[in-house]
């Protein structure tokens, strides 16, 4: 299949970026669309021209590093889908793609299609974690949870931090992926002990790095590669709530 | 956010909208059911109802609540557009095309057409019971809300405006019912998807509810 792409093109975060055209001729349905722009990349450079930057990491849709918002959507057409396991085989002989990065003030571009994710770390280092003594690991059984819960807490694991929420969101929010992180640890024994702690300084950071507020949109879920549920917002928004009126003045 | 000028965080902000807005929402089913005696035929039935809102202290205490859930649901609903048209400084080219609730993009639009008919429904109807506009001649005391109503339904104009804001109305209830639940915490597989088709009737009942009455009076009275 022969196809057109329309890819924004930035030197770096200070320089104004602006879309350039590009042509690809035999590209196979079979394709990711990674390999796509490892095509397209290598015609460049044979070319003498700069190659599109773009990140990648594992390539099976499981790290979160590849995040391309295409043709109007985070990671493109497909469903659930990762940009890495979208296929060409999604567009149509001819079809002009348009390749964007994630737009959110809190993602600053490094590169064409390279954004600055290192927000979703601050919020984690705010409170993304157990503070356990590390050792050796207990024996998994001891500790007795509820089936029921522990894969909801898992449906809530699986996000994998890619920022397709916030690509997603009107406001560029970052609830859907803080709700995620928070609702995860909220319902397991060992995250109970600091849950009313950690949403309050995870929420701090999300609003101190300039995400948007939530409006109930629901196009996170839509567009979130791991199907996450909104209903993990409305969890957050409940630790959240509890967690304000219930804390004692020192919390 | 950060930028926020009254130091509350975004899940803070949107707490106090939902609740003063499920307030409003209240509001609205006890007005409407107040003017559907407008219906009636006569005047006394919805005269009635007027002398025991203008008289009864509990709804004079509740009439200041109103008021600061109106002035807060709309200083925070501004609030939250302008922090959140700083979240994205360099928009997409290509629109998204994943939204789902697609009301919600226009809420600040509706929320401002909303407001422009709150201060003419003001204007015409509660300043003349302040004394702060003249009562019209056709009125015999500054609470004859039903020959004020009357004279202003035969209006085609009026009407129309009056209809058409009841419409944009619907489109602002319609998201924001479901929304104050979810930002309340209230989201629930059991339960939400009924949440969702309560929002919805709930938006055509005001809207419609509301619009009959100048459609009546301009038709049919």
């Amino acid at each position: 299949m022969d196809i057109k792409l329309k890819i924004w093109r930035q030197k770096n975060a200070s320089t104004k970026g602006k879309f350039e055209n590009y042509e690809l001729r035999e590209v196979s349905p079979e394709m990711s669309f990674l390999e796509m722009l490892d095509y397209l990349n290598k015609q460049l450079i044979e070319g003498g021209k700069e190659p599109v930057t773009f990140e990648h990491d594992c390539r099976e849709g499981i790290c979160g590093t590849c995040g391309l918002y295409i043709n109007g959507r985070p990671h493109g057409p497909a469903t659930h889908t990762t940009t890495c396991e979208l296929h060409m085989r999604e567009f149509k002989d001819g079809e002009t793609i348009i390749v964007e990065p994630w737009r959110s003030k809190a993602f600053p571009i490094i590169k064409d299609l390279a954004v600055d994710r290192s927000a979703f770390d601050k919020i984690m280092h705010a409170g993304g974690f157990v503070s356990i003594d590390t050792g050796s690991a207990r024996e998994a059984n001891a500790i007795p949870i509820n089936k029921k819960i522990s894969d909801r807490a898992f449906d809530a694991a699986v996000c994998i931090g890619c920022g397709a929420c916030v690509a997603a969101c009107k406001n560029s929010s970052a609830m859907l992926f803080v709700a995620a992180k928070v609702s995860q640890y909220a319902m397991l024994p060992q995250g109970k002990v600091e849950a009313a702690d950690r949403v309050q300084r995870m929420v701090a950071k999300m609003d101190e790095l300039g995400f948007g507020f939530c409006s109930n949109s629901y196009a996170c879920e839509f567009d979130c590669p791991k199907g996450i549920s909104v209903e993990f917002i409305a969890q957050m928004n409940r630790e959240f709530l509890s967690a304000k009126l219930c804390s004692h003045k020192n919390h | 956010m950060k930028q926020s000028i009254f130091k509350l965080s975004s899940l803070s902000h949107k707490v106090i909208m939902a609740l003063a807005g499920l307030f409003l929402m209240l509001f609205l089913c006890t007005h409407l059911l107040t003017n559907l005696l407008m219906l009636t035929g006569d005047s006394s039935a919805f005269d009635q109802a007027v002398q025991f809102l203008s008289t009864n202290p509990i709804i004079k205490v509740v009439e200041y609540v109103l008021f600061a859930a109106f002035i807060l649901h709309i200083i925070f609903g501004i609030v939250v557009w302008l922090s959140n048209n700083k979240a994205r400084p360099v928009k997409y080219y290509v629109a998204t095309g994943s939204e789902t609730s697609y009301f919600s993009k226009f809420m600040i639009h509706t929320g401002l057409i909303i407001f422009v008919f709150l201060v003419i429904h003001l204007v015409n109807f509660f300043f003349v019971k302040l004394g702060l506009v003249a009562v019209p001649e056709y009125a015999s005391n500054n609470h004859d809300f039903y020959a004020m109503a009357v004279v202003l339904f035969k209006d085609p104009l009026y009407s129309l405006i009056y209809v058409v804001c009841f419409i944009f109305l619907g489109f602002h209830l319609k998201h924001a019912f479901q929304s104050a639940f979810q930002t309340l915490g209230l989201n629930h597989d059991k339960y939400f998807p009924a949440i969702k088709v309560i929002s919805t009737i709930y938006a055509l009942v005001i809207s419609i509810g509301f619009s009959l009455i100048p459609v009546y009076f301009y038709f049919f009275h």
